[in-house]
């Protein structure tokens, strides 16, 4: 016998969500939402949750799994029972209200996807059939496609948990749908909103969205592309970028990193305010000697790694 | 044992003493390293936001140095392991992608074959059979009373299949570790999430606040100290914990501890001697703690 234990919260009614345990012998194979399911219409028709495809295709039943999130129909419940705990806790999506039981308000994950512009942008007189690509040119938002607007990273993501301004995963994810579409003529203009703050700058690599994403959109990855584009555009004129250029610039000159400049050269010599920020953790730092040594020192062999460097166009 | 070290570049720069401590506790333990003088830095997966390919081919340099030697790679720094497994995986699935890599290094006398070697954590290896036993043997000063937070740093669990950890989403091993050196662990939430380090300088306000609910989370469960498998959350953590607790109008000031030190501590080394000293946050407390329950 397996324990379902659910966060349960109906505004209307209560002060406070409370989580209510409902027993299951799960059946072979089944999965958390065959188990819900049961629950919902056996035992207790008031628990409220999102549901539709059944098979990872629509996207509705995302929620949390012992505390990350997952789909309910791509998810066998007896694969979350481990190290012999009969529990498994259910609960709603992060990073969004909850409007009942495990049905969240995804406004502002759709508010975030509508501010990048989630559709082609080309001046051109559309042809008399559809706009063509080549599996090529196609391969390059191949993953970003398949995103079924789950909200499984939006609801995991680092970064939104503590700033709800930063645009988030799927949004950024859907960014590069565009900004990598061959027949999108837009590039630029998205590149530079997407470097203002909150937007793919912001994005700390935790990686949890990649870890969440049931399909192969994994954010994260989608969102270096975005960077690499960045650069490439010479969209710099930013922290992000600046840091990424100068650790690029300090590791081709001595093989490593040269952690006095980069904090520097990142805020940018003439980001007075964004400079002074640095001032107290680098007297502190001083203070313990902590401060790297003021000779830095290149890696045996550095001349191998630049001409590595040199090589790959850097 | 025998490895080749991959020190990273904060472990030779703003945290010399993870370095100390790491040399101290191994030489202590018997574990032999060679330290890897020409590897170049990891990227830090900030490379990559420019340069994929160059990052995988320095990082193909380097595990090309190690199968020279002979020697599994080991790391020190959480965020040095995650992004060398990423190359790794670029490279071993895409037997192309590693001829064109291996075009270029061929002229600097390298050549990375694949499969020969392995890359791990410090952490993976104390967390080994061997490793348990070991420090069981060698342990002289059990760290009975201290309660220790472990933060694992999060590029050591996510992608999982990249992970050396037997279940990244709920990791037993620096608890295990903490046991076998007679510390309590406490577990909270965010020891498995990131601490906002790699958006400092792009959105200060949300790193602080990421490093501070890791923080006062940790000090609600009642530790009296944190400690990570990764340098830059040690700067995270420590070197800002001011600032950290300005924002967020507290007062903690718990230390935090690199792995290795902790290690170095229950083998008998002194405070100073592996470094602790050179903290922002002071670990003077934790002496104490340890003297109290002597
Ligand atoms: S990798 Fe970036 S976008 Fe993905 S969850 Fe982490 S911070 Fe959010
Ligand atoms: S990117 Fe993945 S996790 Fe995020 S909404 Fe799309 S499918 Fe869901
Ligand atoms: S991750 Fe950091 S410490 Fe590790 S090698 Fe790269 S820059 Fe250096
Ligand atoms: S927790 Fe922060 S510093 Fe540590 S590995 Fe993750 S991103 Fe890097
Ligand atoms: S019900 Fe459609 S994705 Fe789960």
């Amino acid at each position: 016998m397996a324990k379902f234990r659910i966060k349960r919260y109906n505004p209307e009614k209560q002060a406070e969500p409370y989580y209510e345990e409902f027993d299951y012998d799960i059946p072979e194979g089944a999965t958390l939402l065959d188990c819900l399911n049961h629950l919902k219409w056996n035992v207790d028709g008031t628990l409220t949750y999102r549901m539709s495809c059944r098979s990872a295709i629509c996207g509705s039943c995302a929620m949390k799994g012992n505390g990350h999130a997952l789909l309910a129909c791509q998810k066998q419940a007896a694969h979350l029972l481990k190290d012999g705990s009969d529990t498994i806790t259910i609960e709603p999506l992060g990073n969004m209200p909850v409007i009942k039981d495990l049905a969240t308000d995804f406004q502002q994950f759709w508010d975030k996807v509508d501010q990048v512009k989630p559709y082609l942008q080309n001046k051109e007189k559309p042809p008399e059939r559809e706009r063509q690509q080549s599996p090529q040119q196609f391969r390059k938002i191949d993953d970003a496609t398949t995103c079924i607007m789950c909200g499984a990273c939006y609801s995991d993501c680092n970064v939104l948990e503590v700033d709800k301004n930063f645009l988030g995963p799927a949004a950024l994810a859907k960014a590069q749908r565009f900004v990598g579409d061959s027949r999108d003529q837009a590039t630029r203009d998205r590149i530079k909103e997407l470097s203002k703050p909150g937007g793919m700058w912001d994005c700390t690599h935790c990686g949890e969205c990649v870890e969440r994403c049931p399909k192969p959109a994994e954010p994260f990855y989608r969102i270096k592309e975005l960077m690499a584009v960045g650069l490439e555009e010479g969209v710099t004129n930013n922290v992000g970028a600046r840091h990424a250029l100068s650790f690029v610039k300090s590791v081709k000159h001595s093989g490593r990193l040269n952690e006095s400049k980069i904090p520097i050269e990142s805020m940018g010599y003439f980001n007075i305010k964004g400079l002074l920020d640095l001032v107290p953790v680098g007297l502190r730092m001083l203070l313990k000697m902590k401060i790297p040594p003021i000779i830095h020192k290149p890696i045996d062999d550095a001349k191998d790694v630049r001409r590595i460097f040199e090589e790959f166009g850097e | 044992m025998k490895f080749a070290l991959f020190t990273g570049c904060v472990a030779k720069g703003a945290t010399r003493e993870l370095m100390l401590a790491t040399i101290k506790s191994a030489e202590a333990l018997g574990i032999d390293f060679i330290e890897m003088k020409s590897a170049a830095c990891c990227g830090a997966g900030v490379i990559s936001e420019k340069n994929p390919v160059l990052t995988d081919a320095i990082n193909a340099r380097t595990f090309a140095l190690a199968e020279e030697q002979g020697l599994d790679i080991i790391t020190i720094c959480s965020t040095c392991q995650g992004n060398l497994k990423k190359s790794e995986c670029h490279l071993d699935e895409d037997v192309e992608y590693k001829d064109k890599i291996n075009h270029v290094l061929k002229d600097g006398g390298h050549q990375y074959e694949g499969g020969k070697i392995k890359i791990k954590h410090f952490s993976n290896i104390l967390a080994t059979p061997e490793g348990k036993a070991l420090l069981k043997e060698k342990i002289k000063r059990p760290l009975t009373g201290l309660k220790t937070a472990g933060f694992y740093g999060c590029y050591v669990l996510r992608p999982s299949e990249l992970s050396e950890y037997e279940d990244p989403d709920n990791p037993k091993e620096l608890e295990e570790l903490f046991e076998i050196l007679g510390a309590t662990p406490v577990y909270y939430p965010s020891r498995i999430k990131c601490c906002g380090f790699p958006i400092i300088m792009m959105n200060k306000d949300a790193s602080h606040a990421m490093a501070g609910n890791a923080l006062i989370e940790a000090v609600e469960g009642g530790a009296d100290c944190v400690v990570t498998g990764c340098p830059l959350c040690h700067l995270s953590l420590d070197s800002y914990q001011p600032e950290i607790e300005s924002m967020q109008k507290k007062h903690y000031s718990i230390p935090i501890l690199h792995l290795p030190q902790l290690v170095a501590l229950a083998l008998g080394f002194s405070p100073e001697e592996i470094g602790m000293d050179k903290h922002i946050v002071s670990t003077v407390g934790l002496d104490k703690i340890l003297a109290q329950h002597a």
